[in-house]
């Protein structure tokens, strides 16, 4: 395997707030050191990227001495939350901008899914698109010419391909420009999921060709993703960025494991000072987890892994009758599903132990990805003796419910085993 | 595909190359140059009625209300050349570099959109625009030959080119130069301080009228020789003015002008050029 791609030292430096107010001022120092042949002064100062943290000093680092090699073949994912510095690093490897310090070498060209359709105009036919949409992509007109027939079927606007492309459907016009992208041969493919938009049939077709560009063809790609299961499934190496940072670089299912552990919320949360909470005093939710197969608490789950949410709690009278609720919300108020002892088990009765502890095991969590967050309530036949909202929050980002190597896109609802057979067709007569 | 070993294709870096010109990588993106120019002529005037005519109307009646003012009013005298024919050919030559200039002024601001998103050579764009305005220029360099000879014919005004009519290609060149140079340092400098923005339409204005557009050099030199300096030392003016001499035998031209023109011409655009390279790397982060 030889190397095509090395960055070194790769720092990207922005400045805070407005650009304009003291840009004179700042740019006149630059100008004066550079001409005595001193380094950029401003590239010595500036504050890490911790988005959390409150503004301390003028520049920040989004990118800082990033260091990585990519081999010829491989498929690259990185990993990272938003605002991780992902997109700074694919702008710096697309062209767009130059790092501060640092290099990239390559002896590749390097071409990416994220601009589908820059630059189409809409008064040119679809086929002029196509030209000139793949001339600003990097490619030749003869390779176009080559390669136009290909494209003209793979979007399937073979009907309206000498109409201008203002009178296309949205839809439409995605299909044509992601023909021309997929049909781009460059040596390293950039693709950056979270600016793909388009429809979820859009984002699987995008998928689909990516692996078959990186399985079939050789190519080398770099995938930045969110979406841990297309991570885990396409990519052969993986490294995640934090607040500007290579944090980890390993092979893929590790480096999935170091950001879902890492970029936890919270897994553990005390409960003992939360006020906003109806019901007595006598039952008192204490703290509550949730911990995956191997008993490692978690706060981004996949769904369809098993889950165990557990839940401390302390009383001072003995009660029957107790059911323990769990509310799964997501972040529009809406419940998805619940868990009650009540319908699952027999209802507890409790002695005067002061302190205990229920689980409460999801073996295959049904929820598509998002964010949720659980209310918690312990009820008995005679009222509520503890309920407290938002007691966590946790993501759920990505998985595979179904086993299928898909990704399960529903903003609503839940996600139920089912089965489908086609049983019979004929036709009418 | 393959790559011989260690033979990198290109290097992203911080560095900054003092003069970078970046002619080599502009010649293997010709074929986008070609599709940006076809693209700017053909859909400037889809869903116009007239279309190219558009063209003609400007030229004409600048010219029109330009004797009226200029010549009838203001007594200026043209030296036996109809005054309609002396404002069409000063308009026609500066036309092309105002366009050249005020379209490529913006470029940076104007397409952040897809310079956000892909790269290539950003000169590509401003290249394009001057290429694509020649069309214009020939067809207001068209509309000027019909009123020429018109002119000769029903006219009765004996117009002749003279032999230095050969150096009209250099002309049209120093003209694209200038606008395309001026262009590209004002667009790379108005990422950063939007005022520019502000001065450029008004200064284009301004800079017409002390670019002997409506009236001879000699009428300065002979009215006000004190300020002649302002139009000899303006490559503008010597090439509007060298415009109407080759091709109507009046005014003033020295060879001495000509060469500074030229000299100026080429000075400005590859400083526009430089400049505009050093701004394409991190113009995105300004802008």
């Amino acid at each position: 395997m030889s190397i095509i791609l090395t960055a070194s030292n790769i720092s990207k430096q922005y400045r805070l707030g407005l650009v304009g107010t003291g840009t004179l001022n700042h740019d006149l120092k630059r100008w004066w050191f550079r001409i005595r042949g001193k380094e950029n002064p401003f590239l010595k100062v500036g504050a890490v990227n911790d988005r959390s943290a409150k503004a301390t000093e003028n520049y920040v680092w989004a990118l800082k001495n990033i260091n990585f090699e990519v081999e010829k073949g491989e498929v690259l994912g990185i990993i990272g939350k938003n605002g991780a510095g992902k997109s700074t690093l694919l702008k710096i490897l697309s062209r767009v901008t130059t790092p501060s310090t640092g290099e990239i070498k390559t002896k590749g060209r390097i071409a990416s899914l994220l601009e589908v359709g820059t630059g189409f105009h809409p008064e040119l036919t679809g086929r002029e698109n196509i030209f000139l949409n793949g001339a600003i992509l990097g490619m030749t007109k003869a390779e176009i010419s080559s390669k136009l027939e290909e494209i003209i079927s793979f979007s399937g606007c073979e009907m309206f391909i000498d109409t201008p492309v203002k009178r296309y459907s949205s839809g439409m016009r995605v299909r044509l420009a992601f023909a021309v992208a997929a049909h781009l041969e460059p040596d390293i493919l950039v693709i950056d999921e979270v600016l793909a938009v388009g429809d979820a049939e859009f984002q699987k077709k995008a998928i689909g060709k990516m692996q078959d560009i990186s399985k079939t063809d050789g190519r080398t790609v770099l995938f930045v993703s969110h979406n841990m299961a297309a991570v885990k499934s396409l990519c052969t190496r993986a490294f995640v960025i934090e607040n500007g940072s290579i944090v980890f670089k390993g092979n893929t299912d590790d480096a999935v494991d170091f950001y879902l552990i890492n970029n936890k919320n919270e897994a553990h949360v005390d409960l003992n000072n939360r006020e906003d909470r109806r019901g007595g005093k006598d039952f008192r939710f204490s703290d509550i987890s949730i911990k995956d197969k191997k008993g490692v608490e978690q706060t981004n789950l996949l769904s369809g892994e098993h889950y165990t949410f557990d839940v401390r709690f302390s009383l001072k009278h003995a009660k029957d009758n107790i059911a323990i609720r769990l509310k799964f919300i997501d972040n529009q108020g809406v419940m998805r599903f619940l868990c009650n002892n009540a319908f699952t088990d027999t209802l507890y009765s409790l002695h005067e132990t002061h302190k205990g502890n229920v689980s409460c095991t999801i073996p295959k969590l049904p929820l598509p990805n998002g964010e949720y967050s659980l209310q918690l309530t312990c009820l008995t036949s005679g009222g509520t003796l503890d309920d407290i909202e938002n007691v966590l929050i946790f993501n759920v980002v990505g998985g595979d419910f179904f086993g299928t190597g898909k990704e399960q896109v529903s903003k609503q609802g839940v996600l139920v085993e089912n089965s489908f057979l086609m049983v019979n067709q004929f036709k009418e007569l | 595909m393959s790559v011989e070993k260690d033979e990198w294709l290109y290097e992203i870096s911080a560095k900054k190359k003092l003069i970078d010109l970046n002619l080599k990588e502009l010649w293997q993106y010709r074929d986008l140059l070609f599709l940006f120019v076809k693209r700017d002529i053909v859909t400037v005037y889809k869903q116009t009625i007239l279309g190219p005519l558009w063209y003609l109307i400007q030229p004409l009646f600048t010219s029109v209300i330009f004797t009226l003012v200029f010549n009838n009013l203001g007594n200026i005298k043209t030296g036996g050349i109809p005054p309609f024919l002396f404002n069409l050919a000063g308009i026609t030559a500066w036309n092309y570099f105002k366009v050249c200039l005020t379209e490529t002024s913006s470029t940076f601001t104007k397409n952040q959109n897809i310079f956000g998103k892909v790269y290539f050579p950003r000169a590509i764009m401003p290249i394009s625009v001057t290429f694509s305005n020649l069309l214009k220029f020939g067809i207001q360099l068209f509309i000027f030959i019909i009123f020429y000879f018109y002119f000769i014919t029903w006219g009765g005004y004996d117009l002749t080119p003279n032999s230095k009519l050969v150096l009209f290609p250099i002309y049209v060149l120093m003209m694209a130069m200038l606008g395309l140079g001026a262009g590209m340092l004002i667009s790379s400098w108005t990422t950063k301080y939007k005022d520019l923005n502000v001065v450029v339409s008004f200064a284009v204005q301004l800079l017409m009228y002390i670019s002997a557009v409506p009236f001879p050099m000699s009428e300065i030199i002979e009215k006000k020789p004190e300020y002649s300096w302002l139009l000899e030392f303006n490559p503008l003016a010597q090439i509007v003015e060298g415009f109407r001499h080759i091709t109507m035998d009046s005014g003033y031209f020295t060879w001495w002008g000509f060469l500074y023109t030229l000299g100026v011409s080429c000075i400005l655009f590859f400083f526009g050029l430089i400049v505009f390279n050093r701004t394409e790397k991190n113009f995105i982060d300004t802008v």
